[in-house]
């Protein structure tokens, strides 16, 4: 019988940098090596990520095994999948830890197949048992509204894909120790089935919600396409971005795009301020984790404002106003 | 062309959360009361995009469930917007099942329907939120899977899907058969029409068991569920009162600054 050993961090590059989730990956994965008492490894993939395998030991690796065949230099879900189970095969990791990205959420269940392992996706906190030396997989469920905690008993590898900003990484170290394995893994032009003929990058007028500090969300009290109007004002006085519920998406307040919650996107901004929303079960999926939460709202009974931290019982178009006013006046001092 | 749709049930997500609750012994979420459940968002979703094909290309729309008998409201419901077949695989545990039991069964059902040239899912189901069954079926049917679509079409014998990311999209074509996972940027679902509701009385829809479809579960299951519970929020919101709204407005402004939020 193969012995599973070890944990194995995925790594994923953008704009010609290890990205962040890397390196919280790197984080997560070194308490978990260390509590089982094994190793560390971390899979780089692609001619794009050649330089980094000493970055990914200074964050935490101590071995990186470096695939860079050409097949590989771009994203390919179907080569990708070939390439990572293979890595798998030869090295037999007990744990598989990928992000909760584009890429991750793309590859994670099909390795699971491929690889026989079990999966857990987007999930929040990580952590080996004391007895059971299983891993102990958080993850948000029904939109956040509860926490599952699953375990993978037999199957192997436990997997999971981890929400990006949810662990922290280690400082980075560049007198850490570790090997560098160079891996050539065939990949055959008949096993890509699924082919990208195009990438198109859409350009986000200021800031992008998900990387935005401050989010301005109104909900469907906000009533018309004109009442947005001083939300952006508030956003863009504040730095921030603008979005919206999926109630006042559908009405067509705003574009689809700007919806944040379960099916919009997920955004942990450290001010959030919500504005005319109730607090719907499927949008507080996509906002619990603000750092900060106020809210103004007509109704005091509104749930939103049982997760705020401040809040204004009033119509937004009487109370954003004042509000922007005694902002810019801030601004100044 | 056949195109099947996967469908799933779910406890309606529109609800205020003081209506959510879990049965802390059985591990299990308590339908909410008075609330009726719905066709999981993504999967309404992908029952669209099968939809748009059909209207372009012509095609017969087959829905498919895996649910206790409840779920046969949802298949009522893809019938009355459009889809032609609905199977309903009828099986009162299916909450239970963990996302590699669920693809399994769905698996050995889409096999016995046996021809398609397309496979549907949601991205996700609004309930588990697991993301994993519509990738799973694509792999125990060694087919290619794109997933997060934001537009499906065809092209020449492929399928051509504009994939979502984070900052833009990728233009993917797979050869069919083929599953593709759907997202929310595909459109609003269309509603049922009064001549839709009745044409979809009339007809039959498929009822089987995991036994029907030979789906043994014996030594499927890959995931465990140890706990779930609702986590605690800090609930101790501040109302910032004064006389007029504008002074309780520059108040708030104040608390940020001195918070030193903004």
């Amino acid at each position: 019988m193969t012995e599973f050993k070890g944990v194995m961090v995925c790594a994923e590059f953008v704009n010609g940098k290890m990205s962040p989730i890397t390196m919280e990956l790197l984080g997560i994965g070194r308490r978990l090596a260390d509590d089982l008492g094994e190793e560390l490894s971390a899979l780089l993939i692609g001619k794009e990520a050649v330089p980094f395998s000493r970055e990914a030991i200074a964050y935490g690796g101590e071995r990186v095994y470096l695939v860079s065949n050409s097949p590989l230099d771009s994203y390919n879900s179907d080569a990708y999948t070939e390439a990572i189970t293979n890595v798998c095969h030869q090295v037999n990791p007990s744990i598989v830890l990928l992000g909760q990205t584009d890429m991750g959420r793309d590859l994670a269940p099909r390795l699971a197949v491929r690889l026989g392992g079990g999966l857990a996706m987007d999930c929040i906190d990580l952590a080996i048992d004391p007895q059971t030396k299983l891993m102990l997989q958080t993850r948000p469920v029904f939109g956040g509204n509860a926490y599952a905690v699953m375990i993978t008993p037999t199957a192997r590898p436990q997997m999971a894909t981890v929400r990006p900003k949810t662990m922290s990484s280690l400082e980075r170290d560049d007198s850490r120790q570790g090997e560098v394995v160079p891996l050539e893994i065939g990949i055959e032009s008949s096993m890509i089935k699924a082919e990208i003929i195009e990438t198109v990058k859409e350009e986000v007028l200021g800031i992008k919600l998900e990387e935005a500090e401050i989010v301005v969300t109104g909900g469907r009290g906000i009533g018309s396409v004109e009442g947005f109007d001083i939300l952006r004002e508030l956003a863009g006085v504040l730095g921030g971005a603008v979005g919206a519920t999926r109630a006042a998406c559908d009405e067509g307040l705003t574009p689809a795009t700007m919806q944040v919650g379960q099916t919009g996107k997920i955004v942990s901004p450290n001010l959030y301020i919500a504005v005319a929303l109730s607090g719907a079960v499927q949008h507080l999926a996509g906002c619990s984790g603000s750092k900060h939460m106020v809210v103004i709202n007509t109704d005091p009974d509104a749930y939103i404002f049982k997760v705020a931290e401040w809040g204004i019982v009033a119509d937004y178009k009487t109370s954003l106003p004042p509000f922007l006013e005694k902002l810019k006046e801030l601004s100044t001092q | 062309m056949n195109i099947i749709v996967c469908i799933k049930q779910v406890p309606d997500p529109e609800i205020p959360p003081a209506k959510f609750r879990i049965d802390p012994e059985g591990k299990r979420v308590m339908p909410p009361e008075g609330v009726a459940p719905v066709t999981s968002v993504f999967d309404e979703r992908a029952m669209e995009a099968a939809l748009q094909l059909k209207d372009k290309y012509q095609a017969k729309v087959t829905a498919v469930t895996l649910g206790a008998s409840a779920a046969k409201s949802a298949i009522r419901h893809a019938l009355s917007i459009g889809a032609d077949e609905g199977v309903h695989i009828q099986h009162e545990a299916a909450g239970e099942l963990d996302s590699f039991e669920t693809a399994f069964v769905l698996t050995k059902a889409i096999e016995k329907i046996g021809d398609y040239s397309l496979i549907l899912c949601g991205r996700q189901a609004a309930d588990w939120d697991a993301g994993q069954v519509g990738s799973l079926i694509a792999e125990n049917l060694a087919i290619p899977v794109v997933t997060v679509a934001r537009k499906v079409d065809l092209k020449d014998s492929k399928v051509r899907v504009e994939s979502v990311m984070q900052d833009g999209y990728r233009v993917i074509e797979a050869p069919m058969p083929a599953l593709v996972t759907v997202s929310s940027e595909i459109g609003l679902p269309r509603l049922p029409t009064g001549m839709g509701i009745l044409k979809a009385s009339r007809i039959k829809i498929t009822n089987w068991n995991v036994q029907d479809i030979g789906a043994e579960l014996q030594g499927v299951r890959r995931s465990q569920l140890l706990r779930l519970y609702i986590p605690v929020r800090e609930t101790k919101c501040q109302i910032i009162e004064a006389d007029t709204v504008a002074e309780a407005a520059c108040e708030l402004a104040l608390c940020l600054r001195k918070a030193k939020i903004i």
